[in-house]
């Protein structure tokens, strides 16, 4: 499948380093029992990358992958974000960040069921205040990119799984984020699906675009370019033995 | 996010959960048609009674015997007659010692079973004279009224209501026919006009039932009782309304002088006015209308739990959509408005709606139960306006619950 991959550069800093992670910790609290999920992570993921964060269930990937999305904010560390320190934003500001900064896309697809494809699609310009005009627009044109031209007044129910994490990957791309943050995109899709949705990472990663994708199948991961290893709360970058021993 | 987006996604939230949020409108319709339509049968009562009350005589003063205290109850002295004679009547008559007073008219009245033939009607038979027509603001469909021949000469004659004419004379002319009261034959001289106000309320006694006849017939003949001269009441007809003080003034001084009595506590009279009577009356309806009121309120509360449920329900099942929205970047603001105006959209839909089921049943239930409903445009946009407040407050819970949520929680994969 060919898509249309004519993306421009993303705005934000142009010097480099999209992410900067300074011995990011986090800790939580149930009662008196206290739970490190992250034990101190550096990290630097540079503009136009494309890291795939690989670790079993229970490491941290996905406490990582809550901090890295802004969903959640580290108990000690700094985290850069295209240069703007979000580690102590309050809820509102870490939502425009989000809204801003980061496209998500989901296992779960997360679509709203009751609207239609560019409804969907065009649903982070409703929270960035774009006008309705220039909303449409903008969703039609991100899901041409992931080729779903013929598709955009389809609600969810009526797409198969593969056209509905396109969709969810054109919602992500269509506020034109700094970043993309893939949480098991593939996890929910038949191998043919899942090789589609890594095909157009590809295509996004070709075009410019800084990508993360976090999952627990080194099949998925091996498409990226760097692959971090995480295990306990701690990284193992480009560790071939990491890399071995959960194979 | 701008206001039109937020009630563009209220809205939609209403419509995609369809049953549910019809259910939930149910619950406010209810209580809104309820509230109106209560406040409306006591609106109704009300001026019904203020109606009847004026059609008993324009800028009147009753005087009755026995002394009311302050708190409650009427004094009577056990065993006496009625304190009130005729010579008190023909003190206030005069024009010198009370100028205030336009007419008065002296009143003896029990209640007798009348007979005409094969038919009987039991009414109130008042003794009266010729000034009772204009004291009580009262005109002649047929024939004449008693006069001052027929009190000086204790005529056996009688003037019927338009009800107990029809009663009693099914379509004959009752001008001319006897009418037999205890075994005294009277010949029906008049029948006074229907006052128009004679459906059946239970708060006053029906204007147009009634029959008059001279006040000495009644005393002689046919009431019997102790002292000729005494009365049941006077009524007292003020020059006009702004008379209506001076007149109650001049009535009170005559009578305490006239019954040598020295302090206005003791009075073994009292006076009431019009006015008093129609705030007695619609005391009455009010507390009803309180009572009702109340249990209408009732309703709508539970309606407003109702929505409150209902939109904690919506919090909770749509979790996920929550944590997305929040995810694509909802502030916390943005999400508290957009349940709140779902949750006020609920209410505003069934006070539109509730409001709207009032109004039919303001038509169509007067029919059934003989009572009239008045329904006022402030009572409409009152419950309109109760309908979104309710909405909102109990919107407020479910709203903020859904604002806090944090996206972590809500977007964690089963």
């Amino acid at each position: 499948m060919s898509t249309n991959t004519h993306v421009t550069p993303p705005s934000g800093t142009s010097d480099g380093a999209v992410i900067e992670l300074e011995r990011v910790t986090k800790v939580y609290r149930t009662g008196s029992i206290a739970v490190a999920a992250l034990r101190g992570i550096s990290l630097t993921i540079d503009q136009g990358e494309y890291v795939a964060v690989i670790g079993p269930s229970g490491s941290g990937k996905s406490t990582l992958m809550h901090i890295l999305g802004c969903l959640d904010t580290p108990t000690s560390g700094t985290y850069n974000l295209a240069g703007d320190n979000v580690s102590n934003m309050s809820e509102a500001a870490l939502a425009e960040v989000r809204n801003r900064r980061i496209g998500f896309v989901f296992q779960q697809f997360n679509l709203l069921p009751s609207m239609s494809a560019w409804q969907n699609v065009e649903l982070p310009l409703v929270y960035a205040g774009i006008p309705r005009a220039e909303r449409k627009e903008r969703a039609m044109d991100a899901l041409a990119r992931v080729g779903l031209a013929g598709r955009v007044h389809h609600r969810p129910g009526e797409l198969s799984g593969g056209q509905q994490q396109r969709v969810a990957v054109a919602r992500a791309l269509v506020t034109e984020p700094d970043l993309i943050l893939a949480d098991e995109p593939t996890g929910n899709l038949d191998s043919v699906s899942a090789a589609d949705v890594l095909r157009l990472m590809d295509e996004l990663h070709e075009a410019g675009r800084t990508l993360v994708l976090i999952t627990h199948d080194t099949e998925v991961a091996s498409a990226s370019g760097r692959v971090l290893g995480i295990r306990d709360g701690l990284l193992t970058e480009n560790d071939d033995r990491f890399m071995e021993s959960i194979r | 996010m701008s206001w039109l987006e937020t009630f563009r996604t209220g809205i939609n939230g209403v419509l995609s959960h369809r049953l549910r949020s019809a259910l939930t409108v149910l619950g406010i319709l209810i209580g809104i048609a309820a509230v109106i339509l209560t406040v409306g049968l006591g609106e109704g009562a009300q001026g019904q009674v203020t109606s009847e009350i004026t059609a008993l005589g324009s800028n009147v003063l009753t005087i009755s015997p026995g002394s009311s205290t302050s708190t409650t109850g009427i004094r009577e002295a056990l065993g006496t007659a009625s304190t009130l004679t005729m010579s008190d009547v023909s003190a206030l008559a005069n024009p010198i010692v009370a100028p205030d007073i336009k007419a008065v008219a002296p009143i003896t009245s029990s209640s007798e079973t009348l007979t005409a033939g094969t038919s009987t009607w039991t009414t109130s038979v008042q003794g009266s004279i010729p000034t009772w027509l204009t004291v009580r603001g009262r005109t002649l469909a047929q024939g004449r009224f008693i006069d001052n021949q027929d009190v000086t000469d204790h005529a056996a004659v009688t003037v019927l209501g338009a009800t107990t004419a029809s009663e009693l004379f099914r379509g004959v002319d009752p001008v001319g026919q006897t009418v037999d009261v205890n075994g005294v034959p009277l010949t029906v001289v008049g029948v006074l006009t229907s006052t128009g106000s004679s459906s059946s309320s239970s708060s006053t006694s029906d204007p147009d039932d009634l029959a008059v006849i001279p006040i000495t017939t009644g005393a002689e003949r046919i009431f019997g009782g102790t002292s000729r001269n005494s009365v049941s009441s006077i009524a007292v007809q003020a020059r006009s309304s702004d008379d209506l003080t001076a007149a109650y003034q001049e009535s009170d001084h005559l009578l305490l002088q006239l019954h040598g009595i020295t302090a206005a506590a003791d009075a073994d009279f009292t006076i009431t006015s019009e006015q008093s009577l129609i705030s007695t009356a619609t005391s009455v309806d009010r507390t009803l209308t309180i009572l009702l009121g109340g249990v209408a309120g009732i309703s709508l509360l539970v309606g407003g739990i109702g929505v409150m449920n209902i939109m904690l329900v919506s919090v909770t099942e749509r979790i996920r959509e929550i944590g997305l929205r929040k995810a694509l970047g909802a502030t916390p603001r943005v999400i508290r408005r957009q349940f709140l105006v779902e949750a006020s959209v609920l209410g505003l839909i069934g006070g539109a709606l509730g409001a709207l089921l009032g109004i039919i049943g303001a038509t169509f239930l007067p029919g059934v139960v003989g009572d009239p409903i008045t329904i006022s445009p402030t009572a409409m946009i009152g419950a309109l306006v109760v309908a979104l407040v309710i909405g909102i407050a109990f919107g407020v819970y479910p709203a903020s619950r859904a604002a806090h949520l944090a996206p972590i929680d809500a977007l964690r994969n089963e």
